[in-house]
């Protein structure tokens, strides 16, 4: 890890009407760090995350993901970044390899290095068998984890997650923390959205939203010191309560 | 270039995995056009009539006979009382009373000009209309025998015989005057239209349900990219449609093609073209197929209706007849019996082409204006 920023952004708001979803959040991502992108359900994860990767577009502030400006370079950040979204966006009517070759043409990769990608991804996550199963026939985890294969089929520098272990079984969570321990070792960026307080600690930093602001950012030692707890669930719960 | 190839590919491999879908490009657009062709038919082909014959004179024995001649009628009653008749009307039992008044045959001859009596029931308003009509053209014809026929009547008016107007029809284009052949060409372009309509206004709205549309947008493609790369696919299955739809009319109604197939297929590109556009543009503004389909349905009912396929775009009021004009489904039809049954040229039907190029236009460039890669 090195001290490069991979993501900046300076009072990040989206507004929806009267309502704020995020209020001006502030914090920065190094390159190869694991980001942990905490808060209940409702405080503005997913808005936040969708502003940083060119799905939303914030109503204020300014920031740069991967070295282009989150306002004004919206579509050129999509070359760069890869997003996982909470909902499981694979085709389900498409076989294993046919969801792997078609991201790696929408991406633009050579008919060579889509090959090669088909050829690694199967072989990393043990689907050659599978290869040319439909994936709706795929068990969930499975295919979480070709959805997360799949979101760094073109070597993006950072990758955005959203909930990507909602709804699996706890061996499965725990592949799926390997993959991205794997990813991050090889240089990846990795920002992760998360309930589950136990896989914060897997993290090298967190950062806490709560009502659409960033309360607490630091790494799970440290923040459970700050709070003087002994595990990221506590440090939650009392962040939580302290400003309700 | 590269990119959109990934695209359509994806999208052809979808079609064929989905067996309804293949099943809604084949079966049913020759189902609908045998169907519809044949049966949805303003030929109308059984009157009942009932005729009154207070006279029973010669010219009244002849004008009957005339009438069970002609196979478009059949006489269901023959009676001496105007009641006995109206209570069949009553009944819905008969649809034109004829009545023949006493003395018609004498007062005819003595030059009087006598009257007969059409009493017409207009519930249906289009089989009184055109049985009237062909009643009335069987008694003009009768009397028009008489006049030729009776050398000995005698003239009180002085009238010149020679000078009576005679109409002669004679059905150009479609000779025998061939349902199917007006109606085929005409439903095979609302098959294609309908179809791809429906099927590109359901394909955006169908990824946004399922959520793959939030990845395509976190992808660099470009948003006419995206839709180049569903409009292609779905024009290939208009054509298809159309080409299924060409041979099935050729082959079941032996339909003349006098025009050139080479002109059909162009103009059919390019509307289709045009309907995908306004079915994709449908698809961005709706969140669930349920609601593309409404949207769908409300274009394609005033499409159908106002396209001229069922009543023709002349007879409609004027502010109407506009209406047609941003309507692909009214040039399509108008131009596909224009070149299937007249053989009309480019030339003839060059505005068919400029108003549908210009549609295309605006429907795919706002198609491309208002998809949102971003909210």
């Amino acid at each position: 890890m090195n001290n490069e920023n991979v993501l900046a952004v300076q009072n990040l708001t989206k507004k929806f009407g009267n309502f704020t979803a995020v209020n001006a959040i502030t914090f920065e991502v190094k390159r190869g760090e694991i980001f942990g992108f905490l808060g209940a359900n409702g405080a503005g994860k997913t808005t936040a995350m969708k502003m940083l990767n060119g799905l939303s577009k914030p109503t204020s502030g300014s920031g740069t993901v991967a070295g282009l400006d989150v306002i004004r370079q919206s579509e050129k950040i999509k070359e760069r970044i890869g997003y996982m979204s909470q909902k499981f966006s694979l085709y389900e009517d498409l076989t294993v390899k046919e969801n792997i070759r078609f991201y790696g043409g929408v991406y633009g990769l050579s008919r060579k290095r889509i090959k090669e990608k088909i050829e690694q991804i199967l072989a990393e996550l043990q689907l050659i068998e599978v290869a040319s199963k439909l994936v709706k026939s795929l068990p969930l985890g499975w295919k979480q984890r070709l959805a997360f294969a799949i979101s760094m089929v073109h070597d993006p520098i950072i990758v955005f997650m959203d909930e990507p272990t909602g709804g699996v079984d706890p061996a499965v969570r725990r592949q799926f923390w390997e993959a991205i321990y794997e990813a991050a070792k090889r240089g990846s960026t990795i920002f992760v959205t998360t309930h589950y307080m136990d896989e914060a600690e897997y993290c090298d930093r967190v950062s806490i939203m709560v009502d659409g602001k960033i309360e607490a950012l630091d790494t799970p030692d440290n923040l459970k010191k700050q709070f003087n707890a002994t595990s990221m669930d506590e440090v939650f719960l009392k962040l939580v309560r302290k400003i309700n | 270039m590269k990119l959109l190839r990934y695209l359509i590919q994806k999208e052809f491999i979808q079609i064929f995995r989905d067996k309804t879908l293949l099943l809604m490009m084949t079966v049913l657009p020759i189902v609908q056009l045998i169907l519809l062709s044949s049966a949805a038919s303003n030929e109308v082909k059984n009157v009942r009539i009932a005729i009154v014959d207070k006279d029973q004179s010669e010219i009244s024995r002849s004008l009957s006979n005339k009438i069970l001649a002609n196979d478009r009628f059949s006489v269901v009653a023959t009676s001496f009382d105007q009641d006995e008749a109206m209570n069949l009307m009553q009944l819905d039992k008969v649809d034109i009373i004829l009545e023949v008044p006493l003395d018609f045959e004498k007062k005819h001859y003595r030059g009087e000009a006598p009257k007969l009596q059409m009493l017409v029931n207009a519930i249906n308003g289009q089989q009184a209309t055109i049985g009237s009509g062909y009643l009335s053209s069987i008694i003009n014809s009768l009397s028009q025998e008489l006049i030729m026929n009776e050398p000995l009547m005698i003239h009180t008016n002085n009238r010149n015989k020679n000078a009576t107007i005679t109409v002669s029809n004679n059905s150009w284009y479609n000779p025998e005057l061939k349902y199917p052949h007006f109606m085929a060409p005409g439903i095979l372009a609302e098959l294609t239209a309908l179809l791809t309509i429906i099927l590109s206004a359901m394909n955006i709205v169908k990824e946004r349900e399922v959520g793959t549309i939030e990845q395509i947008n976190v992808t660099p493609i470009k948003k006419w990219q995206l839709i180049v790369g569903k409009l292609v696919p779905f024009l290939c299955i208009g054509m298809f449609v159309l080409t299924v739809g060409l041979a099935a009319s050729k082959i079941v109604f032996d339909i003349p093609f006098r025009g050139s197939i080479l002109l059909i297929y162009a103009y059919g590109f390019i509307n289709i073209i045009c309907v995908l556009g306004l079915g994709l543009l449908i698809s961005n503004y709706a969140d669930t197929q349920q609601q593309a389909i409404f949207i769908a349905f409300f274009f394609i009912m005033i499409f159908i209706l106002m396209c001229g396929l069922f009543t023709p775009i002349d007879s409609m009021p004027k502010w109407a007849q506009y209406t047609t004009i941003p309507n692909p489904l009214a040039h399509f039809i108008s131009l596909t019996r224009k070149v299937i049954l007249k053989g009309s040229g480019f030339m003839d039907v060059k505005w068919e082409f400029i108003y549908t190029i210009m549609l295309a236009v605006i429907f795919n460039g706002a198609a491309v204006w208002t998809y949102k890669k971003q909210q």
